[in-house]
This record gives C-alpha cells, sequence and structure tokens, in this order.
C-alpha cells in the first residue's frame, strides 16, 4: 500500500542524515518512538518529536535506552510502527529487549549511529565498530536484518526499506548508520507519498477462537494479533510453543529457535540489497558500507588510475550477510580489500566466504574518529592485486 | 449456630447456604481454606492427589455459607463454593454430582463471573 | 463423609475464575502457600466486578515468580524482560491509548532491576495499573536477597542476615508521584479485591504492594515454618491505617506491617497533560494518536 501523506514531507530538501532518517521514519508510517538522548544520533529523535504531533504520533523520551527498547516492543504489539534511535552505549542497553523483539518476533526498528567505542569512546566522531553486535550483540541464537546507507539521501530511502522488512519478516531491524552520514548535510528528495511502497501491518482474520499467536503452517511468520481486539494471545520471552506458552524442552527450543533462524536465513536473496560495480574481471574487489564505501570508491578510482583491475561491492544490507555472492566472487579475483572504521569486523565475514576459493581478505582498519585517506586505500588494492 | 443473644431480626435473615467443590488436582494442599474458612467446612484429608498434597475436605456439609471465602483465598484456585436453596443444604452439599448438574447459583453470583 | 474420591465430577471450567485464568495451563508453577494465586485471584474478582470490557485489558510481566502471572490470565498477556514490565507497558499503553495496562511483577522485579523505569513511570504519572507482589525475596532464582528484605532477615546471598536498607514501597512511590498507593497483605482478601478494583477505575500511575508468603524461601531460611505461618503472621501484626505518612509504613523484620490506602488523589495523567499542552501550543493541529492506535493500514 501507499505511505500515508501526513507523515511525508514531500519535496527537494537540504537535510543531515539524522534528519533524513527521521523523515524516512516517518514516510514509513512509524508512529511511536522512544529513545534516550545521545551523541550523535539525538537530532533524530528532535526532528521526530516537532513533527509527531502533528500526524498522531506519539515520541517518549524514557529514562534510559533498556526503557526505550521495551517500549518500542510493547508498542509494536498494538499494531502501531515503533522505533528507537542510539549510538554505540546505548545499543550495549538496548540489546536485552532487541533479544526480546526477535523471540516475541516484533517487527520494529533500531537505528544506530554508530560513533567510535569502545565504551563512552568518541561521542562526536565517527566509527563503524558496532556491526558484530548488530549481529551478535544480544545472548543466544537468533537473526536480524541490518542496513548501512551512506548518504542521508540513502537513509531516507532505507528507512522506508527498515520498516517494510521488519512487517514482512516480523524481526528487529537495525539500521547502521555512523556520525558522518548522520551529520552530513546533502540533497534529499522525498517523493510524493503515492510513490512509497508501504509494508502495512497486516492483522490475522483468524476468529480468537482458533487463533495460535506462533503457528505458521509453513509460511515464515505467524500471523499478527495486536492488544486489545480480543484475541487475549500470550507471549513471552521464553522458549515457547504455537500457542505463546513458555515449553522447557530441548525439542521446542529446537522449533522454536530454528524457525527464528530460518525465517532470515532461507530469505537472504530476498533481503540482501547489494552495489556492485565492474566486479566482472577484476583481480580485486573492495567491500565496503556505510561513509568509508564512500571513500573507498575515491581510493579504487586512485588504483584504476594505476592500471589495477578493480571492482566495487557495497553492501546496503550488511546483515544478513551476502555469502552466496561474495563466494561467487571470490571464485573469480585474487583479494577483497575491505576497509572499515574498526579493528576488523565485516571483513571476517568476507574472509570466511572468500577461504575456500583461496582469495585473500585484506583489511584497511581505520580506529575512528575520521574516515580513511583513499591513499591507503589504493595502497592495499595495489598490495592485493599484485 | 449460636448467638450470644438472639438478634432481633432473626426471623428475618435467611442465611444463604452453600456446596464446597473442590479440584482436587489442582490443591497444593496449603491449608488456607482450612484454616480461614468461618465455619469449619474443611479439615485437611489423609488421602494423597496425584501430585502427592492432601486436599482439603468438607465435614460440616451443611455449615457452609457460601461467602466464598475459601474460593477467593486459595492460591491453586482449586475450591469454590456454590449456593444451594435451603431444601438441598443439608443433603447435597459436598457430595452430590446430580446437585454439581443443575445450577443453584444465584443471579448475583452470575454477575461477579460475568 | 466426603473425600477427594467423591468429588471427580468438579470441572476446572466451573470455577468462577476459569474466564480469566489459562485453564489449559493448571495447575501453575507456584509452591504450596505461595500467595501469589491469591492475588490473581482478587485481580480476577476485581475485573469481574468492574464490568470493564476484558479484551481492552492487558497484563504485563516482567521476570521471576509474579512474572509469570501474564502468562496464567487469560487476558493479552506479555511476559517480557527483567524489570522491563513498566517501560515495555508503557509503549503498550501510547501505542494503543484505549487499553487499560496492568504490570503485575514481583518486588525485585519492579523495583530491584527494574527501579529506574518504576521511578521514572511514577513521576511521569504514566497511565498504569502496577501490582507489585512483594515476597521480601528473590524466589525464582532461590532466595537471593532484595532491595526489600528487612535489615537481619536471611537470604541465600546475605546468609549472616541482611545488613543493607530496604525500601519502603509506598513512601517511594508516593514521593515519585504515584496517584493511587495502597499496601495490602494477601490475607485481606476482599480490602485487596476492593483496592484494586478501586484502582482500576483511575487514571495514572496507581500503585499496589501486596505482602505475601515465600514459604519456600523466604520463611524457610529464616525459620518462619509455612506459608500458613506467614498467613497467621499477617493476620497478627497488619494494622489497617488509611491515609498513614508513607514515611512510617517501612517494614521491619517479622514486625507490623501497616496496611491500607495511603493516597488516592486526582492528578492529571501523562496523557491527560501531553493532550492538554498539545492542544494548548499547537491548536487545531494537533493530532492525537488514536485511541485504537498509531497509523494503521487498511
Amino acid at each position: 500500500m501507499k505511505a500515508d501523506p501526513a507523515g511525508v514531507l514531500t519535496g527537494v530538501h537540504y537535510l543531515d542524515g539524522d534528519f533524513a532518517c527521521g523523515e524516512g521514519a516517518m514516510a514509513a508510517g512509524c508512529r511511536f518512538v522512544a529513545g534516550y538522548p545521545i551523541t550523535p544520533s539525538t537530532e533524530v529523535v528532535e526532528r521526530i518529536s516537532r513533527r509527531f504531533p502533528l500526524m498522531g504520533g506519539t515520541f517518549i523520551q524514557m529514562e534510559d535506552e533498556l526503557g526505550s527498547m521495551a517500549a518500542v516492543v510493547g508498542a509494536s504489539w498494538t499494531g502501531t510502527k515503533s522505533m528507537t534511535v542510539t549510538s554505540g552505549p546505548g545499543f550495549s542497553l538496548m540489546m536485552e529487549n532487541i533479544g526480546l523483539a526477535a523471540m516475541m518476533e516484533t517487527p520494529c526498528v533500531v537505528v544506530n549511529v554508530q560513533r567510535g567505542g569502545p565504551s563512552t569512546g568518541l561521542p562526536t566522531m565517527v566509527g563503524q565498530a558496532d556491526m558484530m553486535q548488530a549481529r551478535w550483540g544480544s545472548h543466544g541464537d537468533y537473526e536480524v536484518i541490518a542496513l548501512s546507507p551512506q548518504s542521508p539521501q540513502e537513509t531516507f530511502d532505507l528507512m522506508i526499506n527498515a520498516f517494510n522488512l521488519a512487517e514482512v519478516y516480523r524481526v528487529p531491524v537495525l539500521v547502521m548508520m555512523d556520525e558522518c552520514v548522520g551529520h552530513m548535510t546533502e540533497k534529499v528528495v522525498i517523493p510524493p507519498a503515492e510513490e512509497i511502497e508501504i509494508v502495512p501491518r497486516t492483522l490475522t482474520g483468524q476468529p480468537p477462537e482458533s487463533y495460535l499467536p506462533y503457528k505458521v503452517d509453513g509460511k515464515p511468520v505467524p500471523e499478527f494479533a495486536r492488544a486489545g481486539d480480543g484475541y487475549r494471545f500470550h507471549t513471552t520471552g521464553l522458549t515457547h510453543d504455537e500457542r505463546g506458552y513458555p515449553v522447557m524442552s530441548k525439542e521446542c527450543q529446537e522449533k522454536c529457535v530454528s524457525r527464528l533462524l530460518d525465517k532470515v536465513r532461507r530469505n537472504v536473496d530476498n533481503i540482501v540489497r547489494l552495489e556492485e560495480r565492474e566486479v566482472d574481471g577484476a583481480d580485486v574487489v573492495v567491500v565496503a558500507y556505510g561513509i568509508t564505501a564512500r571513500v573507498a570508491r575515491i581510493g579504487v578510482e586512485l588504483a584504476k588510475l594505476q592500471g589495477a583491475k578493480v571492482g566495487f561491492i557495497r553492501l546496503i544490507t550488511v546483515w544478513p550477510f551476502p555469502d552466496r555472492r561474495i563466494r561467487a566472487v571470490a571464485e573469480k579475483v585474487r583479494a577483497f580489500v575491505v576497509p572499515e572504521i574498526n579493528y576488523g569486523q565485516m571483513v571476517l565475514e568476507v574472509e570466511r566466504c572468500a577461504a575456500k576459493a583461496g582469495a585473500d581478505a585484506v583489511l584497511v582498519p581505520h580506529p575512528g574518529g575520521g574516515v580513511h585517506d583513499p591513499k591507503r586505500i589504493c595502497e592495499a588494492i595495489l598490495g592485493a592485486a599484485k | 449456630m449460636k448467638y450470644w443473644r438472639k438478634p432481633l431480626d432473626f426471623g428475618d435473615v435467611k442465611v444463604p447456604h452453600g456446596e464446597v467443590r473442590i479440584l482436587v488436582e489442582r490443591c497444593k494442599g496449603c491449608g488456607f481454606c482450612v484454616e480461614y474458612c468461618p465455619k469449619d467446612v474443611l479439615v485437611m484429608s489423609e488421602e494423597f492427589n496425584k501430585k502427592g498434597y492432601h486436599p482439603p475436605k468438607v465435614v460440616k456439609a451443611g455449615e457452609c455459607v457460601n461467602c466464598n471465602l475459601c474460593e477467593m483465598i486459595c492460591p491453586d484456585f482449586a475450591i469454590f463454593s456454590v449456593a444451594v436453596s435451603d431444601g438441598d443444604a443439608a443433603g447435597a452439599a459436598g457430595s452430590s454430582p446430580e446437585a454439581a448438574g443443575a445450577d443453584p447459583r444465584p443471579p448475583e453470583r452470575e454477575l461477579r463471573r460475568a | 463423609m466426603s473425600t477427594p474420591a467423591e468429588h471427580p465430577e468438579v470441572l476446572p471450567e466451573e470455577h468462577p475464575v476459569a474466564p480469566y485464568i489459562r485453564t489449559d495451563r493448571m495447575p501453575h508453577i507456584w509452591c504450596p502457600t505461595c500467595g501469589i494465586g491469591t492475588v490473581v485471584k482478587c485481580f480476577a474478582t476485581a475485573l469481574a466486578e468492574s464490568g470493564l470490557d476484558l479484551n481492552k485489558v492487558s497484563v504485563v510481566s516482567g521476570i521471576g515468580c509474579t512474572g509469570r502471572v501474564a502468562g496464567y490470565m487469560k487476558l493479552d498477556g506479555f511476559h517480557t524482560t527483567h524489570g522491563r514490565a513498566i517501560p515495555f507497558a508503557t509503549g503498550l499503553k501510547l501505542g494503543r491509548p484505549e487499553l487499560l495496562v496492568t504490570v503485575f511483577s514481583g518486588d525485585g522485579d519492579l523495583v530491584g532491576i527494574g527501579g529506574n523505569h518504576f521511578i521514572h513511570a511514577a513521576r511521569r504519572n504514566m497511565d498504569l495499573l502496577v501490582i507489585l507482589v512483594n515476597n521480601f525475596i528473590y524466589g525464582m532464582t532461590g532466595g537471593q536477597n532484595a532491595a526489600t528484605t528487612p535489615l537481619t532477615a536471611k537470604t541465600s546471598t546475605m546468609p549472616y542476615g541482611n545488613f543493607e536498607r530496604a525500601f519502603n514501597l509506598p513512601q517511594l512511590a508516593a514521593s515519585c508521584g504515584a496517584t493511587y498507593v495502597a499496601r495490602w497483605t494477601c490475607l485481606h482478601i476482599r480490602r485487596l479485591t476492593k483496592a484494586f478494583g478501586e484502582a482500576l477505575k483511575r487514571r495514572g500511575f496507581r500503585f499496589i504492594e501486596v505482602i505475601t508468603p515465600c514459604a519456600t524461601l523466604y520463611a524457610r531460611l529464616n525459620k518462619l515454618g509455612s506459608g500458613l505461618d506467614l498467613m497467621r503472621f499477617y493476620h497478627d501484626n497488619a494494622e489497617i491505617r488509611h491515609g498513614a505518612d508513607t514515611r512510617e509504613v517501612g517494614i521491619a523484620f517479622q514486625d507490623r506491617i501497616v496496611c491500607g490506602k495511603f493516597v488516592d488523589e486526582e492528578q492529571p495523567s501523562f496523557l491527560e497533560m501531553m493532550h492538554e499542552h498539545y492542544r494548548k501550543t499547537l491548536g487545531s493541529k494537533y493530532v492525537p494518536t488514536p485511541p485504537e492506535g498509531g497509523w494503521l493500514h487498511e
């Protein structure tokens, strides 16, 4: 269906990534946001708190990020599209209830405008070191979807994408921005509402007597009933059966957890989005995401000037990782070069996928607090091409 | 019932009668109902239920005044009382399956359940 | 005389509580002589008497013994993470303001790990009915010290007796802005039911503390007998003082328990204040979240 015009600020704007993030959420139909102030993400909720009262949305500044994430999960159970926004330290606190959202299969969106870490780290400066936390941050086995925009415009677009994916797969979708994208001001075109495709929250049509909250009938996700519609359902963070009742057995654990994983793992090809350039015939392929993708493009051009045959893959979806595509590319290239603003996170995934084909995975690390010098990326490409 | 003096409205007041129903397999033998029954209708049984607890049993069937205190205080939702008309009280309370089939609850009882 | 064997005809569905609990999950996990079930029964009775549309009533629990309530009541029930019942419930209420949202959890959950959420929800006068079952100890994990454990009481992590001061919960709630504050024990079945009924009809942050026996841990570790012995203790030591100064209702080990309704005042709730403020500042431009929830599709 089409977006609700009340949330769509159609027009050509000059916005920073945080504001574009807020606009994207509102255009996607988000009507509940709970958040706690944290640099460099706060502008998102500042934007939203100004505009929400004009479109039927509710923003609440919670007492901490634990509460913010819990409130988001609660609000989503009313059928209201919900999200929260944070940065590294807050992201750590949210992990508990991101796990709850995964276990209860609650559609929601969490934005992390990454800064340098660990701990309080570099509050006002860029980092990309929460990528593995996004995947593995909460305890236990679960799957999430994570996206990584490289510009304010793409942040707007991916927010809509994120809310739609959350609905389709009933998972928390993490939008892994970074401080540079968040605070970078660029042209953002917001299309008319009728051009924005929205996945609605589909409520079950079953009668309450026969409805079971976690019965899937072969589909990837169960049908959703919201609180207050007479279904009187139960949902829990404990291992549960189709009725949503806790069952402490390894059989139920297997059934419950494997479905949480399979609904994403079996749909990787439907979820994953990549941007590729000149991968065919390349000796070396650069894999990058977020702000680093933009810097890496310059590195690629510099290397090409020196005669290297370089391809480029930009991860728009970072989780689930595009295993199949990277494995296929690995068959044809000598090496991957992975620049990222951390000491080696997504490079581990590239390395895993490249190992069988014998391709190298070369990390170009950056400690955070700035972006790479493109020359360093160029050097890494030239080194890997030898 | 013993009175230290005969109440003035003795003739007008109708003492309700109830019949205790026990869901034996839910009982965990806490004894709350036995302790707090104002008419001492119940005692702990010597028998075991399937989980090995001693459920209560009715010893003064005719005495139950359907105050539902046992129902309210039972933490295991294992006991309740239903009203019986005066004629049935003495014979029916606590034992008759036939009485359980008919629904003797007065309207206010229904209201409370609704 | 009648024996259990003579009652095979009594069906679980006949029990008056049946419409309010998930009979397919009985018997519940609570220990013999635990009082949580009694609190649930009182709440179910209050719901029955309230005439409320139960389809619009949600119950949210955290983790722990009382945390299981959400799974036993036949309402929309959410068994959430440890300490987060109140913020989860906050999201539920704000997401669909027509819901009557109840938080039903234990002392460890609501004022131990969840203390920060508790004080802020009270400060906001968030439209929640919070029922806190206080057994003075962490039950499900095996009797560890709680924020409510009275001084000198023994717990599995204070084997020589507790030397930390305990929360006085009515004072905590009242000082943070709760607009209805009451305390009863689970022996006070009629008064507790009445308090639930009253609180169900109020708005804003309503807090009811219910003292209950934990026989398996609190009573055993402190050699207090069974849950029934604790009920007898409540009988002898509970003192009803409506309107008591909440500063004076702290609970010492095996000492008197002041019960009653301490606070009952009309104050605008979070939602009322939000609506009023936005109407005043934004006028006709203000679009409140519809009672049935944020923007829904089709």
